[in-house]
C-alpha cells in the first residue's frame, strides 16, 4: 500500500504580489507527488489557517518577500495554536534575514528557506518532516 | 560532454549558432534594418549623437521609512552627482491604503517611502526644486492619486506645471500580467490611465503620464522575448484607448515612454533594446498612421536585474551589476537604475548605492563606450539576434491580437502562464545546472556578511501619528464634498484628475480617496493558478 500524497498549502500573505517563488515551489511540490493548494495573493492569517483546516494540510508553506514576516508569521502560529494544528508544519521562504530566522525558529516555524534555496532541498525537507510526524515545540 | 553536443543558448532559451558571418543575415539591407543614429527605424538609437550630445539619466530608485528619511536620502544622492530622482512607495501605498489601515501592519516603509496625504508628499520633496530635478515616481494602480499630489506640491513651490519634467510609472497592464499591485478591475484602471495620459497632454507637455513597463514581467521570470512582445503590446493597448478617447496620436505618443529590464544575457539583452525601438516605431507609424518623428522613438529607461542578485556571496553583484548595465548602454538607454549589492537581502545601504552609483560614473567618464552610438551595430551576431528578437515577438503580437488585445488576453491569463512556464523551466534548469548562478549553485563558499539598512515599526507609529494628527487639524466639510464629487465623476465620463486634484488639495488621503473610487468600480481578484 502507497502512502497518500502530503497535501500542502503554499500561501502568499500581506500586501506583496510577488508570486514567481511560491509559484515555482508549488510546481515542484506537486512535481514531487505532492497534492498542493495555492492560495493565491493578500491572505490574511486568518485566511491561511483557515484554508489548511478546510483542506486538511499536514504543511503550509508562507512566501513573504516584503519584509513583513515578523508581524505576519507570529500571528499564523498563533492561529494554529489557538486551533489546536501544532501538527501542521509551516515552512517559510522568501528574504528573511539570519536573525529573524531564528526568532521565527523559536515560535515553530520547522524552516525557513532564504534566496537561492534548491527545490530539490525543500521536498526533501518536507518529505522527512511529514515522515517524522513533527510535532514542534512552542516556547 | 563534446562541444559539438553541447546545447548553447541565451539565457532565454534561445539556440545559438557556432559561429556568426553574412550567410546568417540573408536579405539583411542595413540602409532598411538599420539607418543610421536618430533614423527610423531608429534600431541604432534614437539620437544621432547619443551619449556626445547627452549621458543617460542617473536614475537610482530610492524610498524608505518616512518621507522625511526619504527626503534626506534623495539629497544625499543629488549631492553625489545623481542626475534624477526615482521615488520607490511602501506597499501599502503602492495598494492604496493609508499608513494607518488595518492591511498596512507591518509593511509601512519596509519596501519604500510611506505616503499617505499631501503632507507626507511635502515632506518627501521639502528643499528639492521640483523646477529643476526629474522625479519619476513608481507607481501604477493609485497613480492619479500620487500624480495630483506632485502637482500639488509644485503648485505651492511655484513651479509652473508645464517646467515639470518627470514620468509617472502608471503601467496597469503589466501588474495584471506580473507585478500583482492591482486595486481596481482591468476597464475602469484603464480608464484611469487614459485620463492621466490626456491630462498630462493638456497640462504637463514635458512630463510622461506613463513607464510601459517590460521590467517586472522579466523579474516575474519571463524570457526576453516575452518581456519585449507583452510589454509594447501593452503600449499598443494604451494607444488604442487614448485613439478610443478621441485624441489624436500625435497629441500623446511623443510622452509614452518604457521600462526594461537588464539582465544577465549581454548580447541577447543588447539585441531586445535594439529590436524594441524598430519594432515600436513600425508600431507607430504603420499601424497608427504616427506623422510626429517623436511619436515613433522609443525612449526608455532600464533597471539591472533584481532577480539576477544572489544571497550568496553579495559582491558578486556589484559585477553582475556592472555587465548589465553596460549592456543596457551599449543599447542606446535613456536612463538608467544600477542595483546596489545588498539587494537580495533588503532595501540599499547608503554605502551600497553609492557604489551602484559610481558603477555607472565609471561606464559613463571611464570606459569609452559612449563616444559613438550603437557600437555593436553590423555585428553578425547581435543583428541576426535583433531580427530574430523582433521575429518571435512578432508571433506573440499576433496571438494576442487575435485573442482580441491584451485585456482578453489577460483575462485568458495567457501573458501570465507564458511567463510563469518560463519561470519554472529556468528554475529547473538552475536546479540540473544548466544554466549556472555563480555562488550559488557552482562555486559556492562562505559569504561575507553585510552591513544592511534596516527599517523597524517606528516609521509605522511616526506615520500613524502623522495621520491622526492632519484628520483632526484639517476641515472635514471640503474633503467630503471632494470626494464625492469625484465619486460622481467617475460614475460618469469626465476626466477624473480634476477631481482627484481637488481631493488632495483638501487633504483628503490616499486610503480615502482610493476607498472613493474602490466604491465606484469595485475591487480586483485574480484567479489562482500554479
Amino acid at each position: 500500500m502507497t502512502d497518500p500524497p502530503i497535501r500542502v498549502l503554499v500561501a502568499k500573505p500581506g500586501l506583496d504580489g510577488h508570486d514567481r517563488g511560491a509559484k515555482v515551489i508549488a510546481r515542484a511540490l506537486r512535481d514531487a507527488g505532492m497534492e498542493v493548494i495555492y492560495t493565491g495573493l493578500r491572505q490574511t492569517p486568518e485566511m491561511i489557517v483557515n484554508a489548511a483546516l478546510q483542506e486538511d494540510v499536514r504543511v503550509i508553506g508562507l512566501s513573504i518577500l516584503s519584509g513583513a514576516h515578523n508581524a505576519i508569521v507570529p500571528r499564523v502560529m498563533e492561529l494554529l495554536r489557538e486551533k489546536d494544528m501544532t501538527d501542521v508544519i509551516v515552512i517559510v521562504g522568501g528574504i528573511v534575514p539570519d536573525e529573524d530566522t531564528e526568532a521565527l525558529k523559536r515560535q515553530g516555524v520547522a524552516a525557513v528557506f532564504q534566496p537561492g534555496s534548491s527545490l530539490e532541498a525543500i521536498v526533501e525537507f518536507i518529505r522527512k518532516s511529514v515522515g517524522g510526524t513533527q510535532v514542534h515545540s512552542f516556547d | 560532454m563534446a562541444v559539438a553536443e553541447k546545447q548553447f543558448t541565451t539565457l532565454s532559451g534561445v539556440p545559438i549558432a557556432p559561429y556568426y558571418g553574412p550567410e546568417q543575415l540573408p536579405g539583411f539591407d542595413p540602409a532598411r534594418d538599420l539607418a543610421q543614429p536618430g533614423e527610423f527605424p531608429y534600431t541604432r538609437g534614437i539620437h544621432e549623437t547619443m551619449y556626445r550630445g547627452r549621458l543617460w539619466t542617473m536614475r537610482q530608485f530610492s524610498g524608505f521609512a518616512t518621507p522625511e528619511e526619504t527626503n534626506l536620502r534623495y539629497r544625499y544622492l543629488l549631492e553625489q552627482g545623481q542626475t534624477g530622482l526615482s521615488v520607490a512607495f511602501d506597499l501599502p501605498t503602492l495598494m492604496g491604503y493609508d499608513a494607518d489601515h488595518a492591511l498596512s501592519e507591518g509593511e509601512v516603509g519596509k519596501c519604500g517611502a510611506s505616503i499617505s496625504s499631501l503632507e507626507d508628499m511635502e515632506a518627501l520633496f521639502r528643499g528639492i526644486p521640483l523646477g529643476q530635478v526629474t522625479v519619476s515616481m513608481t507607481i501604477n494602480s493609485p497613480a492619479n492619486v500620487l500624480w495630483a499630489m506632485y502637482l500639488a506640491v509644485a503648485e505651492q513651490q511655484g513651479v509652473d506645471w508645464k517646467a515639470l519634467s518627470g514620468t509617472l510609472q502608471n503601467d496597469i497592464l503589466k501588474e495584471y500580467i506580473a507585478q500583482k499591485e492591482y486595486i481596481y478591475p482591468p476597464r475602469p484602471s484603464m480608464r484611469l490611465v487614459t485620463d492621466t495620459i490626456e491630462f498630462g497632454a493638456l497640462h504637463t507637455p514635458r512630463f510622461n503620464p506613463i513607464s510601459i513597463s517590460g521590467y517586472h514581467i522579466r523579474e516575474a521570470g519571463s524570457t526576453a522575448v516575452q518581456e519585449l512582445a507583452f510589454t509594447l503590446r501593452d503600449g499598443i493597448e494604451y494607444v488604442e484607448w487614448a485613439l478610443a478617447r478621441g485624441m489624436q496620436v500625435d497629441e500623446f505618443a511623443p510622452r509614452l515612454s518604457f521600462f526594461f529590464n537588464a539582465h544577465n544575457d549581454f548580447f541577447e539583452e543588447i539585441a531586445k533594446y535594439r529590436a524594441a525601438r524598430k519594432m515600436w516605431a513600425y508600431a507607430m507609424r504603420d499601424r497608427f498612421g504616427a506623422k510626429d518623428e517623436r511619436s515613433l522613438k522609443l525612449r526608455f529607461h532600464s533597471q539591472t536585474a533584481g532577480c539576477s542578485l544572489t544571497w550568496q556571496q553579495p559582491y558578486n553583484n556589484l559585477v553582475r551589476t556592472a555587465i548589465q548595465a553596460l549592456a543596457a548602454v551599449l543599447g542606446g538607454t535613456q536612463s538608467l537604475h544600477t542595483n546596489s549589492l545588498d539587494e537580495a537581502y533588503a532595501l540599499p545601504s547608503e554605502k551600497a548605492v553609492t557604489m551602484a552609483l559610481r558603477t555607472q560614473q565609471i561606464l559613463a567618464s571611464e570606459s569609452g563606450v559612449t563616444n559613438t552610438p550603437d557600437p555593436l551595430g553590423g555585428s553578425y551576431f547581435v543583428e541576426r539576434l535583433t531580427l530574430d528578437m523582433e521575429e518571435a515577438a512578432g508571433d506573440y503580437f499576433r496571438r494576442i491580437d487575435e485573442m482580441g488585445g491584451m485585456i482578453a488576453a489577460i483575462e485568458k491569463g495567457f501573458p501570465q502562464s507564458e511567463i510563469a512556464n518560463a519561470s519554472y523551466a529556468y528554475q529547473r534548469a538552475v536546479e540540473s545546472k544548466d544554466k549556472i548562478v555563480v555562488g550559488v549553485n557552482a562555486f559556492q563558499s562562505e559569504g561575507e556578511p553585510l552591513e544592511l539598512l534596516h527599517i523597524d515599526h517606528t516609521a509605522e507609529e511616526h506615520q500613524a501619528k502623522k495621520l491622526a494628527a492632519l484628520r483632526a487639524r484639517r476641515d472635514n466639510g471640503p474633503v467630503r464634498k471632494t470626494l464625492s464629487a469625484l465619486e460622481r465623476a467617475a460614475e460618469g465620463a469626465d476626466n477624473t484628475m480634476p477631481f482627484i486634484l481637488d481631493a488632495v488639495r483638501a487633504y483628503a488621503t490616499l486610503g480615502e480617496i482610493c476607498d472613493a473610487l474602490r466604491d465606484v468600480f469595485g475591487s480586483y481578484q485574480e484567479t489562482a493558478h500554479i
